[in-house]
């Protein structure tokens, strides 16, 4: 799993590519919380390039949202394909990801891959 | 009518989810499945291992797991089995959300991926002998195919 990250002021932008799975799930993890410094309101996920994704992904997810959440702060997912989509639908995470959700103040658009 | 089967014995490493789930998806390819389908079984095939591992053996790396195939004309019968803990309550553990381990970040939709992937699933276990968990898809005909 690679993972590569921008930051903007309270925004870090983290596009995943590979394979998210229990195995991974660990990587991701650390990384992004690596990442997450208190500075960090706003998370943006491009997971556009993610091959493969089970409910180990919603975890490392869901885990990551609360975190945001926790610090008023938000996540949301820019961009996926349909069937982690699918998943994501499946678990009931999809409205809290999406861009509505979101305090974004920004115009950035949803893109599907 | 196609009639093949196969036995796969691996250790309980988390390496090797992607691995069983490879295996799993090129033994269905010979059925020719829709990319569709191919997925459902890697994602399923995933779920039920990655359950063997964590929760079957508690992380143990030093078990094994055997996943085995049955092709019968277009349908697909896969069974992984881990000889761990066993499951005292399944229909329980089946619920969706339910986990054992909230705090490992664990959603408690794994169950749910599997039944919403494949035509039915069959769960047993029994406490302190293991479980199998049997998953079954009948693919589509080749000539639907758009
Ligand atoms: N092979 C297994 N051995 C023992 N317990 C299991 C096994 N598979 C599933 N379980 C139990 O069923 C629960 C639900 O499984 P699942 O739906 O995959 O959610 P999760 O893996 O996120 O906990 C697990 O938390 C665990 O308690
Ligand atoms: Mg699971």
């Amino acid at each position: 799993m690679q993972i590569m990250t921008k930051r903007k002021n309270g925004l870090l932008i983290a596009s995943l590519s590979g394979e998210l799975d229990h195995h991974s799930a660990s990587q991701v993890r650390e990384e992004l919380d690596e990442e997450l410094t208190m500075d960090i309101q706003e998370l943006e996920l491009d997971l556009s390039g993610v091959t493969f994704m089970d409910s180990s992904g919603i975890g490392v997810i869901l885990g990551r949202y609360r975190i945001l959440r926790e610090r008023g702060g938000s996540l949301r997912i820019t961009a996926m394909s349909a069937y982690v989509g699918r998943i994501l639908k499946m678990a009931g995470v999809l409205p809290l990801v999406s861009q509505q959700e979101s305090q974004s103040k920004g115009k950035r658009g949803t893109k599907h891959a | 009518m196609l009639e093949n089967q196969m036995e796969l014995h691996f250790a309980s490493i988390s390496q090797n989810e992607a691995f069983a789930r490879t295996v799993a998806a090129a033994f269905a390819t010979q059925l020719n499945p829709t990319i569709e389908e191919l997925t459902d079984i890697r994602t399923a095939v995933s779920e039920a291992v990655t359950n063997a591992i964590i929760h079957g053996y508690e992380n143990d790396p030093g078990q094994t797991v055997i996943l085995t195939g049955e092709i019968q004309g277009r349908s697909i019968v896969l069974s992984i089995r881990d000889t761990g803990r066993g499951i005292e309550n399944v229909e329980l553990a089946r619920q969706p959300f339910y986990t054992s381990q909230p705090n490992m970040e664990r959603s408690g939709m794994g169950f749910s991926v599997m039944e919403a992937f494949m035509d039915k699933v069959v769960v047993e276990s029994s406490p302190g002998q293991g479980t199998v968990v049997t998953l079954f898809k009948q693919l589509s005909q080749e000539d639907d195919h758009a």
